[in-house]
């Protein structure tokens, strides 16, 4: 019998507390990156959930817009104009310049406004409009008044006159709606995610469509009715196999067949949506197998028993009890695609497009997509936009994941 | 029109399902004994009206544009078409498809204009043909179906094997799939090698896809060596999986060893949202966190990097591969035998020293295979290393350089416009076909191993 050795014993148990400590280590670490990247995220989207807007009184003359032609008339000057007024302290031609303080949607704002409504032309109009991206930026403390005018982005003026225009309270900083409702512009302040979403929704809803039939159809025949034969291997193989090949290969895949033999739209939500369903069909079909093959036998040999065909028990009687957890996967499968970049960009979904798509044939940009655009443009207010769609996004997985886990917990059964 | 005709259909078909359930209840409370139950003598009506009318619709939108496209050039005045070569044949035909589509640019020719009228009565005769075809089909389906309408007519053997049929075609479409990745991968790639000779693809020292814009430009030609590429790709995988292996590794050691039930169920869902995080998303954190962070560390130790470092890229990847590593490493070792654990452990062994010698043995296979599909993941992922890694293809092997990978060339190559008459767009597709047979290759391995394994505990 070996002797009691203390040092031995020591060592053995420090090298349990080592093993311990790095796992804990490793996982920690994990949650840190979480929570980097959640973080990085909140800290620069966060304030494009907000829109700084300014106050104005537009005197709409009859001399620069003509009752007769509205649509033709000079809002540009007019929007000019209304600086002049508000400055009254700086020469005209330089409170003039200052109507850049406003965004572009000022003057079309003005023009709908007396489109509307005629009988404005001589009277003053007071609209709330967003403000120029550099203004916002000013107003959110994005720009540093303290640093040297040359390397600011806004001369020493016109922060003074902004200043000017919050000192009479006409400043505010609503809620950003139109951050979910205006289609994708060139200017930040402007640039909203309807287009994307909309896009998203048509694609995803294109993708459903058809995964979701294809997927329980080839799910059931080769967990209850396929015979065992070399087709049925290589057909079960071969799904293994497509669920792991890369996503990039199916946008190759889209962009010779549908785009290129088959002359389908290009940048459009259901070709998208077409091939979302060709790499969401491995997961549905995969999650379906296993909520069928849950399902205990008694049920079927009862169903059999009382003399039920076999798809009469399939239909009538696994299918139902099964259904909790196809949905789970569908749902799942859906949240993946949903998030899903490379095969869009192939197929031409990174268009800029300034419209929300009206059918699933138009072109149209989709959420990732979206974000991809943003993430490569330049102007600052971009990066703020960039990762407040990012939390959209995140926002709508994890509601579809929380809808995944609701169901599993409410509706699955255990036998 | 075209959703008229799937609306069309579909009221037909559920018109003869009613009509034909209707007939055979009417049979059975005539006092007929019926062979089947009378909603399998509407399925059969429904079934006939719905598969043929389906297939109708699809073959002709499939065909139509094709069609369409050959009359309106053989109705284009001989003068026109007669000298053209095909790339400017395509050209007049797209002009013509935009001012179809009421995008007129300057004065065209009349005879243009007359032709897109042409176009535009065509498509409209289609769609009316298509409408027509579609309730004719119908209409004779509806009345052969219920002709068959008899109390001896096995009207539910007859509707399960339509169905079987139809599951049995929606399981072809995975084969269908691959079948369709790997024609049109080697259908695009057989035009790029037949422009770029196969030896200089695959082993070329250079990438530099570009085409001459001018015949006589100097240095125009682009070279097509994939080696840099794939040497980025390889680089950059290294990085991502020697990051997300051993933190991956260690957590499910600690989950499945050593964690409280209570940090279980807190550590699972969070390992969960960080693989549900799209990949897209990681790309922007890339460059917005990760590389101005490894900027400023560098220049602090007087180190200057690339901007967009291999080590960013393959770093982040890494962060996304830490649960999908973390995942098949748990399930291994969940699933060696509880009996292999407790003998260990009556034996005196520590926990540590139980999952060290035991159970990580016991699991490599496992391990092993969530690895390579680990790699696998890392070699075909997309938009991390589109938005972090670099464009510029380098033989080189420093993490702190700029190298670009397979995913990356394509997806540079293809995006704007795509005429899939240059080696430049056509090189996207060879490189697409290259990652195509190297991951398949790594996931029929990896697949294997996780199978064998689980066999031998089963």
């Amino acid at each position: 019998m070996a002797h009691f050795n203390p040092s031995l014993l020591r060592r053995r148990r420090r090298n349990e507390v080592v093993l311990r400590s790095l796992g804990f280590g490793a996982l920690a670490l994990a949650a840190l990156m979480l929570a980097l990247l959640v973080g990085s995220l909140v800290s620069t989207g966060w304030q494009a959930f907000t829109q700084t807007h300014i106050r104005m009184e537009f005197p709409v003359t009859a001399e620069r817009v003509k009752p007769d032609d509205i649509a033709k008339g000079n809002f540009r000057a007019l929007v000019q104009d209304a600086m002049q007024a508000a400055l009254p302290g700086l020469p005209a031609p330089e409170a003039r310049k200052l109507a850049a303080m406003l965004s572009n949607a000022a003057q079309f704002r003005l023009r709908d406004a007396v489109l509307a409504d005629p009988a404005l032309i001589g009277r003053t109009v007071t609209l709330t409009v967003p403000v120029s991206d550099p203004y916002d930026q000013l107003a959110k403390g994005q720009i540093d008044r303290a640093t040297p005018e040359a390397n600011r982005r806004l001369k020493d003026t016109e922060v003074a006159a902004f200043d000017t225009l919050a000192a009479e309270g006409r400043v505010s900083q609503p809620l950003n709606w139109a951050l979910l409702t205006n289609a994708d512009s060139r200017f930040p302040e402007l640039a909203g995610l309807r287009g994307a979403l909309v896009g998203s929704f048509y694609a995803l809803a294109t993708c459903f469509l058809l995964a979701f039939p294809l997927g329980i159809g080839a799910a059931i025949y080769l967990e209850e009715f396929a015979p065992k034969n070399r087709l049925s291997d290589i057909i079960e193989i071969n799904i293994n196999n497509l669920a792991a090949v890369p996503s990039v290969v199916f946008g190759l895949l889209a962009l010779a067949v549908f785009l290129g033999w088959f002359g389908m739209p290009r940048s459009s939500p259901f070709v998208g949506g077409l091939t979302l369903a060709l790499m969401t069909l491995p997961t549905i079909i995969i999650a379906t197998r296993a909520a069928l093959k849950a399902v205990p036998p008694s049920i079927r040999e009862a169903a059999l028993g009382i003399g039920a065909s076999r798809q009469q028990v399939v239909f009538h009687h696994v299918l139902p009890l099964a259904m909790p957890g196809i949905l789970t996967g569908t749902i799942i499968g859906l949240a993946q695609a949903l998030g899903e970049t490379a095969p869009l960009l192939l197929i031409g979904m990174n268009a800029f497009i300034t419209a929300s798509p009206a059918t699933p044939f138009d072109a149209s940009t989709a959420l990732p997509t979206q974000i991809f655009l943003w993430a490569d443009s330049p102007e600052r207010g971009f990066a703020a936009r960039t990762s407040a769609a990012i939390l959209v996004l995140l926002a709508f997985l994890a509601a579809m994941n929380a809808l995944a886990i609701f169901l599993r917990a409410r509706f699955e059964r255990k036998w | 029109m075209t959703l008229a005709a799937f609306l069309l259909l579909f009221l037909a078909s559920l018109a003869g399902w009613a009509w034909n359930r209707r007939a055979a209840a009417a049979l059975w409370r005539g006092g007929a004994r019926l062979h089947s139950l009378p909603s399998y003598h509407g399925g059969t009506a429904a079934l006939a009206v719905a598969v043929p009318g389906l297939a109708l619709i699809l073959v002709w939108l499939a065909l139509q544009g094709a069609v369409i496209d050959w009359l309106l050039l053989a109705s284009l005045p001989e003068a026109a078409t007669a000298a053209l070569e095909p790339g400017a044949r395509a050209l007049l035909q797209s002009e013509i498809a935009s001012l179809a589509r009421g995008q007129v640019f300057g004065t065209p020719e009349p005879w243009k204009l007359a032709a897109a009228a042409h176009l535009v009565a065509l498509g409209q005769t289609s769609r009316a043909l298509l409408l027509g075809a579609v309730a004719l089909a119908s209409g004779l389906a509806l009345f052969a179906a219920h002709r068959r309408v008899a109390a001896a007519f096995r009207a539910r053997q007859n509707v399960e094997r339509i169905l079987l049929g139809l599951m049995i075609g929606c399981a072809l479409v995975a084969i269908f799939t691959t079948i369709g990745i790997v024609a049109s991968l080697a259908v695009e790639s057989a035009r790029f090698f037949s422009m770029v000779p196969v030896t200089e693809f695959l082993f070329g020292t250079a990438w530099e896809p570009q085409i001459p814009i001018r015949a006589d430009q100097v240095a125009g030609a682009g070279a097509f060596g994939w080696l840099p590429v794939i040497l980025g790709t390889v680089v950059i995988t290294a990085i991502a999986v020697g990051f997300a292996v051993p933190v991956g590794l260690l957590s499910a050691v600690y989950l499945n060893e050593f964690a409280s039930p209570r940090l279980r169920a807190v550590a699972k869902p969070l390992l969960e949202m960080l693989a549900g995080i799209p990949t897209v998303v990681y790309g922007f954190f890339a460059v917005l966190t990760v590389a101005p962070a490894l900027r400023g560390f560098a220049a602090g130790w007087g180190i200057e990097v690339a901007p967009n470092t291999a080590l960013v890229a393959g770093g982040v990847m890494g962060i996304m591969l830490i649960p999908f590593i973390a995942s098949f490493a748990d399930d291994a070792l969940a699933a060696v035998p509880r009996a292999l654990r407790d003998g260990s452990l009556a034996l005196g062994a520590t926990r540590a020293e139980t999952m060290t010698k035991v159970l990580i043995p016991a699991a490599i296979p496992g391990i092993a295979g969530g690895v390579l599909l680990a790699v696998s993941r890392a070699v075909g992922e997309t938009m991390i290393v589109v938005m972090a890694a670099g464009l510029i293809a380098r033989m080189t092997i420093n993490p702190l350089d700029s190298v670009t990978t397979v995913t990356v060339q394509i997806v540079t190559l293809l995006i704007g416009d795509t005429s899939f008459d240059n080696p430049k767009t056509l090189a996207a597709f060879a490189l697409g076909l290259m990652l195509f047979l190297v991951t398949l290759a790594i996931n029929v391995l990896a697949l294997r191993l996780v199978r064998k394994y689980r066999e031998i505990y089963d």
